[in-house]
């Protein structure tokens, strides 16, 4: 953790390590938003890490006999990975306390979870782990269903979005992971975008500098999940901003602000039409009353949190 | 060395402080949360050394337990019945970890009905999954078997997590004479935990838990797992016969009490069996040559010395405090394939019984030694028999009498 604490301020994108830790060649997807995210926030982390992993899309890049990563890995479980990272956490400190490890072994415990995992069965161990205190980052990549089986609905599934267990529109709506860390008053608590990475580069960075329980929620524009082209994920991820459809959000000390506030805000429309999930909003007739509520929700949102 | 009049649970807590375990993830959960409480009051207040963190859940607490192990510390620790089924998604992932820990069990019968009162069919169904398990009959038994447990599980030719079993308020709850081993003693039969190659390290990245692609590695490493569970027989014989050397206790992998010379034999695990025993001596005293064969080791299954204790007896008595729905008692089936095609098997004659603490009595004992010599002398193994008495139905009879009426009642009232 200290290696990248003591990393220099990121002001530009000219600050940011040249050396990249993530080799390539993984079996994600092309134009994985999730993997966009996990190479700039692994580069900004340092090797010092063990990725404590759930199950999803990303239990894929530690494939026997091969590993993207400098750094350790665990996979654990789909519901608990949070308690992997206690258990790893727990013997370190004991380790160093008892002068069986030199400090300099020390390691920065991260999560690397799914939102099927990270907004559904991991909520509870994710929980107990923020009220225990526990010193780990917790990175989610946010890719707004379950992914790895295919995009069925989970709970980060927005309003109105096909999947394939929701093939004529989500009808729920997608929950505030963010709102419900910050409820818990963790150390830190950001989302974040790989599509905006000198954003993403001041979280991490702010992140890495403390201890406690820390979430980096990174929406992750999924190609296959969302159904559009993979080099379009860039634009995808920056119209989710400048829409004011993921806000770009920090907790800190009590209090949430925003660290982008897109003025004036692009219609949603533009965002939706580019995706095929949303493509029953404009075919064949273009479906002006569900637009208007997507963008109804997104106004109320940025009134309310202005 | 001292003597003291200890509870299975304060007898487990004792083992998991002379292993010098450093590291605690617990969850409460009847009959066995005593045990973490033991622990939690010692570390309070320095009486011992260990980390305790309460987790919210066992499938949480096992997984923090193999977490930890996988970087390098000795931890401990305890669960019950549906805490077990909860977690059993780990408990059949962390064994491939190869990162040795103990687990003890406290038994206790599964839902539905949900009870608090023991069997086995909660241990029973970890049976599969690569912990090595042991099984206790009494609260000396505990303490010694989680010393044993470590050095087993921590064995370089095992390296898998040990589940330590003591039955539910007959062991849990129950004050026996325990002799608890000085800590300089204990610390000489299992020293320091050597984490080997399974530890995370800044300086030694590693990958732990990972995917594999296509089935030939799946198998390969599950095989692996496999022979090494297997390599836990003769480990096992070693550090038993170490144990005894050191603190004149020996508990074998299978136990055998006057069934050299025994026509027929009883066969049970865990707290029950010493009713067993008694029922041995008595059946000896009146001229029947009965013994009675115990497992401590289940996994592993010692099938070896299954087969030295029971070949050549007539027949022998299953007693399953079990029950695996639509088949029947698994200890029967187990000693079944273990016994198949064997010159001088006996004949098995199948009970169960016990179920939620369900008594065994002496009677029943000797009415089942009757239908074990009743098949050796006709050849015929029995039909499998569900112990359960006329009293027993008379007394359901009566709730099913009241909740009649109670039903009745109400529906008058609406």
């Amino acid at each position: 953790m200290s290696e990248a604490a003591q990393g220099t301020p990121i002001r530009s994108l000219k600050d940011f390590p040249s050396e990249h830790l993530l080799a390539g060649g993984t079996p994600m997807c092309a134009g994985c938003g999730g993997l966009q995210a996990l190479h700039e926030v692994n580069d900004l982390l340092g090797a010092k890490t063990v990725f404590v992993n759930a199950a999803g899309c990303m239990t894929l890049l530690a494939a026997y006999p091969y590993t993207p990563f400098r750094g350790s890995w665990l996979y654990t479980s789909m519901a608990s990975a949070p308690a992997g990272a206690q258990g790893v956490r727990d013997a370190l400190d004991i380790l160093i306390a008892k002068k069986r490890l030199a400090p300099e072994e020390d390691l920065h415990a991260i999560v690397l979870t799914g939102d099927g995992s990270a907004y559904g069965m991991g909520l509870s161990a994710t929980s107990a782990a923020i009220e225990r205190g526990l010193d780990f980052l917790y990175l989610c990549y946010d890719n707004e269903g379950y992914g790895n089986t295919g995009q069925q609905a989970s709970g980060a599934t927005p309003h109105g979005a096909r999947t394939a267990t929701s093939t004529l529109g989500y009808g729920g709506a997608k929950k505030d992971l963010f709102a419900i860390w910050a409820a818990h008053k963790p150390a830190y608590a950001a989302t974040v975008i790989g599509a905006d990475p000198l954003d993403l580069a001041k979280k991490v960075r702010k992140a890495a500098a403390l201890k406690g329980p820390r979430l980096i929620l990174a929406l992750a524009p999924c190609p296959t999940g969302w159904d559009f082209d993979p080099q379009e994920t860039v634009e995808i991820g920056r119209l989710a901003v400048k829409t004011g459809v993921w806000p770009l959000r920090e907790y800190e000390n009590g209090r949430i602000a925003h660290t982008r506030v897109p003025h004036p805000r692009v219609p949603v429309a533009e965002y939706l039409a580019r995706q095929g999930r949303f493509r029953h909003l404009f075919e064949p007739r273009r479906d002006e009353a569900a637009i208007a509520a997507i963008q109804a929700g997104i106004d109320a949102y940025w009134q309310a949190n202005p | 060395m001292s003597r003291e009049l200890l509870t299975g649970n304060a007898a487990a807590a004792w083992g998991a402080r002379l292993a010098c375990a450093d590291y605690v993830p617990a969850f409460p959960i009847t009959p066995q949360t005593e045990i973490i409480e033991t622990l939690a009051r010692w570390y309070e207040r320095g009486e011992a050394e260990g980390r305790l963190v309460m987790l919210e859940s066992e499938h949480s607490m096992i997984t923090a337990a193999a977490a930890a192990a996988a970087t390098g510390v000795r931890v401990f620790t305890a669960t019950s019945s549906q805490g077990l089924l909860y977690a059993m998604e780990m408990i059949f992932a962390v064994p491939g970890w190869r990162a040795p820990f103990v687990l003890v069990n406290v038994s206790r019968a599964l839902a539905t009905p949900i009870t608090l009162e023991p069997d086995h069919t909660d241990v029973l169904a970890a049976r599969d999954s690569g912990f090595l398990q042991i099984h206790c009959a009494s609260c000396q038994e505990v303490l010694d078997s989680i010393l044993i447990a470590y050095r087993l599980a921590e064995h370089p030719r095992v390296r898998l997590p040990a589940l330590v079993n003591l039955d539910g308020f007959y062991l849990s709850f129950t004050r026996e004479p325990v002799e608890i081993p000085a800590a300089a003693e204990a610390r000489a039969f299992l020293p320091d935990f050597q984490p080997g190659e399974v530890e995370f390290r800044a300086s030694k990245p590693v990958s732990q838990a990972v995917s594999v692609l296509g089935s030939s590695p799946y198998s390969y490493f599950r095989y692996e797992t496999h022979l090494a569970a297997l390599e836990a027989l003769g480990a096992y014989d070693e550090v038993a016969r170490e144990f005894a050397a050191r603190f004149g206790r020996l508990h074998p992998a299978v136990e055998c009490y006057r069934s050299e010379d025994a026509e027929i034999a009883f066969l049970m695990i865990g707290a029950f069996s010493t009713k067993a025993r008694d029922a041995v001596d008595r059946l000896r005293e009146k001229g029947v040559a009965a013994g009675l064969v115990r497992p401590r080791l289940l996994r592993p299954f010692p099938q070896a010395a299954l087969r030295e204790a029971l070949l050549g007896r007539r027949a022998v008595a299953v007693v399953d405090q079990n029950l695996s729905m639509g088949s029947g008692g698994v200890l029967a089936a187990e000693l079944a394939s273990a016994l198949y095609g064997c010159r001088g098997a006996p004949l098995i004659a199948r009970f169960v019984g016990g179920l939620g603490g369900r008594d065994i009595t002496a009677e029943e004992f000797e009415a089942m030694a009757a239908a074990a010599r009743e098949a050796a002398e006709t050849g015929t193994a029995p039909e499998p028999r569900l112990l359960y008495t006329a009293a027993e139905l008379r007394e359901v009879r009566k709730l099913q009498a009241i909740a009649l009426a109670e039903r009745r009642e109400a529906r008058g009232r609406r």
